[in-house]
C-alpha cells in the first residue's frame, strides 16, 4: 500500500515542492525517508492496535499536488443560518486554504494573522520557521511522516502578545471532489504570551465519494495564554480521518481541547498535550456518538514535563449497532514534575450487543509527589434511572434519550462558548434522536 | 378504583407475594404496615410496573383496565404514582427538563397541548410551595446530591405536579426528621381529593399521626393477614409485630 505513494513521491517530489513553501520543503525529504522506513501504521503496532486502516487505504485516491483551485466560493455556499455564533469564519477546501475575503478578515485585531500556511511561510518566514515542524518533526509516526511528505499547505493562525480575540475563529474543512480524494494539510497555531483564542474546527464532506483526510496541527500556547480547541466531526461513512493534534504549553498557559465525533467513517485522532511549563491547566475532553459501522479511535497523551501543573481528561462514548470505539489515555509525569495533578475519566455506554469499546488508561509516573487518578467504565444505560423516569410517564424511548443526553452533558459543559454549547447540545440531541443528517452543510454556523 | 386479586409475584425466581387481595375506592387512604421483608415494597413495584418483579398469578384492575398489561409509563399516565423508597439520582438530567418531559408526555396521552414554558414554570412554582421545596433543588440534576429528606420532598413535589389518581407512598417517612415528616404529610393531605386515593406503606405508626388512614392492613409473608381501622396501627405500635406473626403461624385447625 505504501509503495504507490513512495513511487508517486519519487516521481513528483519536484512538483510537490514547487507548489509548496520552502519552509515546508525543508523537512519534506527527511519526512519521506521516515515514511519509507515506517510505512503506514498498522494494527500490528501496539499504539494502533484498534485502528485498522487497510480498507480505506486500499482505495486509490486522487491528490491535488498542482494546487488547482475549485470553482466554488464557500462563503456563498455556507451561509450562516444560526447567527448566534459570531465568529471569524475561514475555510479549507480539501487541503487548500480558501483566499480570505475582505469581510472575514476585517475586525481581526491588529497583528493577528490568519492565512494559508504556505503564504504565511513565504510572507513571515522568521515567525513560521521558529515553530513549524518543531513538534511534529520529532515524532516517529507513519501518519505524521506521510503528512509532512505530502502536505503542501494548511491553516495558519498567529495571535500576538497579549491580544485576546473576542470572537471564536471557525475553520471549516470541506471535502469536495467528484473522485475519491485524499487531502493532507499541516496547520500551525501560535499564541504568544498572554494571548487568547478559541478555534472551532468543523470537518464536513460535500460529496459521496471516498475521502481520506490526514491533518496535522501544531499548537504553541505561550506563557499565560488561553487557548480553546474544539473539533466537530460530522462527516459520513465514506470518510476516513486521521488527525494529529500536537499542543505545546508554556508556563501558566490554559488549554482546553474538546473533540466531538457525531458522524464519521473511520477516524483516528492522536492528541498530545505537552505541558512544558509550570502552573499550566490542561483539559482534554471528547465524545463519540457511533452507530452503524462508525469507528473512532482517540489516542491521547498528556505529558507533564514540569512541576505544579494540572490536567484533566474526560472522554465519553455512546455506541450502537456494530460501531467501534477505542480510547487510549496515556499520562506521563516526568521525574521532576512534582506536585502534578492529573485526573482521567473514560466512560462508555454500549447500546447493542455488537458494539465494541476498547479502553486503555496508561499512567507512567516518575515523580513521587503527585495526585493522579484514572477510571474507565463500559456499561449499559442505567435501568433504575430509566424505570424511575418511566414511572413518571416518560416513554422508554424518551427516557433512553434523556439518559444518553445526560451521559454526554459533562463533555458539553466543557464548551466555554455559550452559543456553541447550546448549538452543540441541540446537535447532540438531534443526533441521538436519529434526526441529524449527515453533513448537508455546516451544522454549527 | 383499584382491585388486586390473588396476586403472586416473584423476584429472581423467589416468590415474594403469595396471594394479595386488596380493594381501594376513590377517596380512601389505605395504610400497609408490616415487618421488614414482608413484601410491602414488592407490591408497590408490581403496581408501578417495575420489570424486576415477575407477576406469576393474579390480576390487577385499575379503573376498569388491566394494569398488568400496561407499560410503566402508561400506568403513570393512567394515574398511578409511586413515591420511591429510594429515589434514583439521575446526573445530567435537570429537574426542570425531567418534570417538563413528564408533564408534557402525560398531557400528550390525554390529547392535551404541551404546557408553554411560562405556564410550566408557574405550575412548578406553585407546587414547590406546597412541599416547601428550595428553589435551588429544582435547578439541579434529578436527586443528585439531595439529602434523604430532600429526595422524599422531591417525590411529593413530583406527585403534586402529576396529580395522580392513586398515590403509592413507599416508606416515604423513612429517613425524615419530624419537620420534614410534617411537610411531606401536609403535602399529601393537601393533594387529597374525593376522586383520588392513596396507599401508604410504612414501617412505623408516626406518619399515620399526620396522614389518617381509613384502613390499615398488616402485611406478613407476602400477604395481607389483618385489616382494621387506624386503631390497628396504634396497636401495632404498642405491641410490635410478634403477636401478628404468632397469630398467622398458628395452624387454623387447632
Amino acid at each position: 500500500m505504501e509503495q504507490q505513494y513512495i513511487d508517486f513521491y519519487k516521481e513528483y517530489h519536484t512538483l510537490i515542492k514547487q507548489h509548496s513553501a520552502a519552509l515546508m520543503n525543508n523537512f519534506r525529504d527527511a519526512a519521506f525517508e521516515k515514511f519509507e522506513r515506517l510505512g503506514f501504521p498498522t494494527s500490528k503496532l501496539e499504539n494502533y492496535k484498534y485502528t485498522d486502516m487497510s480498507a480505506p487505504l486500499s482505495i486509490e485516491y486522487g491528490l491535488n499536488i498542482n494546487r488547482l483551485q475549485f470553482q466554488i466560493n464557500p462563503y456563498d455556499v455556507f451561509k450562516c443560518d444560526v447567527p448566534a455564533i459570531h465568529s471569524y469564519l475561514f475555510f479549507v477546501l480539501n487541503d487548500t486554504f480558501y483566499p480570505v475575503n475582505s469581510t472575514a478578515k476585517q475586525h481581526l485585531p491588529e497583528g493577528v494573522i490568519i492565512e494559508s500556511l504556505r503564504t504565511a511561510a513565504e510572507t513571515y518566514p522568521q515567525l513560521v520557521e521558529k515553530y513549524l515542524g518543531k513538534l511534529s518533526n520529532e515524532k516517529d509516526d507513519g501518519w505524521i511522516a506521510f503528512n509532512e511528505t505530502f502536505a503542501q499547505d494548511g491553516f495558519f493562525m498567529y495571535i500576538p502578545k497579549n491580544v485576546q480575540l473576542s470572537k471564536p475563529v471557525q475553520l471549516i474543512n470541506i471535502m469536495r471532489s467528484d473522485v475519491d480524494f485524499m487531502a493532507n494539510s499541516h496547520n500551525l497555531i501560535i499564541l504568544e504570551e498572554g494571548a487568547k483564542a478559541q478555534l472551532l474546527v468543523c470537518d464536513h464532506t460535500m460529496d459521496h465519494v471516498h475521502f481520506f483526510a490526514n491533518r496535522l496541527t501544531e499548537v504553541f500556547a505561550g506563557k499565560n495564554s488561553v487557548y480553546e480547541h474544539y473539533k466537530l466531526e460530522n462527516t459520513n461513512v465514506l470518510n476516513t480521518n486521521v488527525s494529529n493534534l500536537l499542543i505545546h504549553q508554556e508556563d501558566s498557559s490554559n488549554v482546553l481541547t474538546n473533540v466531538i465525533s457525531l458522524h464519521n467513517g473511520v477516524t483516528r485522532n492522536n492528541i498530545e498535550m505537552l505541558i512544558d511549563g509550570e502552573n499550566c491547566e490542561s483539559l482534554l475532553c471528547g465524545m463519540v456518538i457511533g452507530d452503524k459501522n462508525q469507528d473512532v479511535d482517540n489516542f491521547t497523551e498528556i505529558v507533564h514535563k514540569k512541576p505544579n501543573s494540572q490536567s484533566r481528561e474526560l472522554f465519553k462514548y455512546v455506541l450502537d449497532d456494530t460501531s467501534k470505539g477505542a480510547f487510549a489515555g496515556k499520562i506521563q509525569v516526568a521525574k521532576n514534575a512534582q506536585k502534578t495533578s492529573s485526573f482521567q475519566t473514560n466512560k462508555n455506554i454500549l447500546l447493542s450487543k455488537t458494539a465494541k469499546m476498547r479502553t486503555k488508561p496508561q499512567l507512567e509516573i516518575y515523580a513521587d509527589d503527585v495526585k493522579c487518578s484514572h477510571g474507565a467504565t463500559i456499561g449499559q444505560l442505567d435501568e433504575a434511572a430509566k424505570f424511575y423516569m418511566q414511572s413518571r410517564g416518560i416513554s422508554e424511548s424518551e427516557a433512553r434519550l434523556l439518559l444518553m443526553f445526560a451521559f454526554t452533558a459533562d463533555v458539553m459543559d466543557n464548551i466555554r462558548i455559550n452559543a456553541l454549547k447550546d448549538r452543540m447540545k441541540l446537535l447532540v440531541e438531534k443526533r441521538l434522536r436519529g434526526e441529524l443528517s449527515r453533513c448537508e452543510g455546516c451544522m454549527i454556523c | 378504583m383499584l382491585e388486586i386479586k390473588n396476586l403472586h409475584a416473584s423476584i429472581n425466581g423467589k416468590e415474594i407475594l403469595k396471594g394479595v387481595n386488596l380493594t381501594i375506592q376513590a377517596g380512601e387512604i389505605h395504610a400497609i404496615m408490616g415487618p421488614n421483608g414482608a413484601g410491602k415494597s414488592t407490591l408497590a413495584w408490581v403496581l408501578s410496573g417495575n420489570p424486576a418483579v415477575e407477576v406469576t398469578h393474579g390480576e390487577i384492575n385499575f379503573n376498569g383496565k388491566n394494569l398488568l398489561e400496561m407499560s410503566p409509563e402508561d400506568r403513570s399516565r393512567e394515574g398511578i404514582f409511586l413515591s420511591f423508597q429510594y429515589p434514583v439520582e439521575i446526573p445530567g438530567v435537570s429537574m426542570v427538563n425531567f418534570m417538563r418531559t413528564a408533564v408534557n408526555e402525560q398531557r400528550k396521552y390525554k390529547n392535551l397541548e404541551p404546557l408553554s414554558a411560562a405556564d410550566f414554570l408557574r405550575l412548578m412554582r406553585e407546587k414547590k410551595e406546597l412541599v416547601e421545596m428550595d428553589n435551588k433543588l429544582t435547578s439541579r440534576s434529578v436527586n443528585e446530591g439531595f439529602s434523604g429528606g430532600e429526595k422524599k420532598r422531591n417525590e411529593i413535589f413530583q406527585m403534586a405536579m402529576l396529580e395522580p389518581k392513586l398515590a403509592i407512598l413507599d416508606e416515604t417517612d423513612s429517613g425524615l426528621d419530624i419537620d420534614a415528616l410534617r411537610i411531606v404529610a401536609n403535602g399529601v393531605n393537601k393533594l387529597k381529593r374525593p376522586d383520588n386515593a392513596a396507599l401508604v406503606i410504612t414501617h412505623y405508626q408516626r406518619l399515620l399521626d399526620y396522614i389518617i388512614p381509613d384502613f390499615v392492613h398488616v402485611f406478613y409473608d407476602g400477604r395481607i393477614v389483618k385489616t382494621g381501622d387506624k386503631n390497628l396501627a396504634l396497636e401495632l405500635e404498642e405491641k410490635g409485630y410478634d403477636w401478628i406473626k404468632k397469630e398467622v403461624e398458628t395452624p387454623i385447625e387447632q
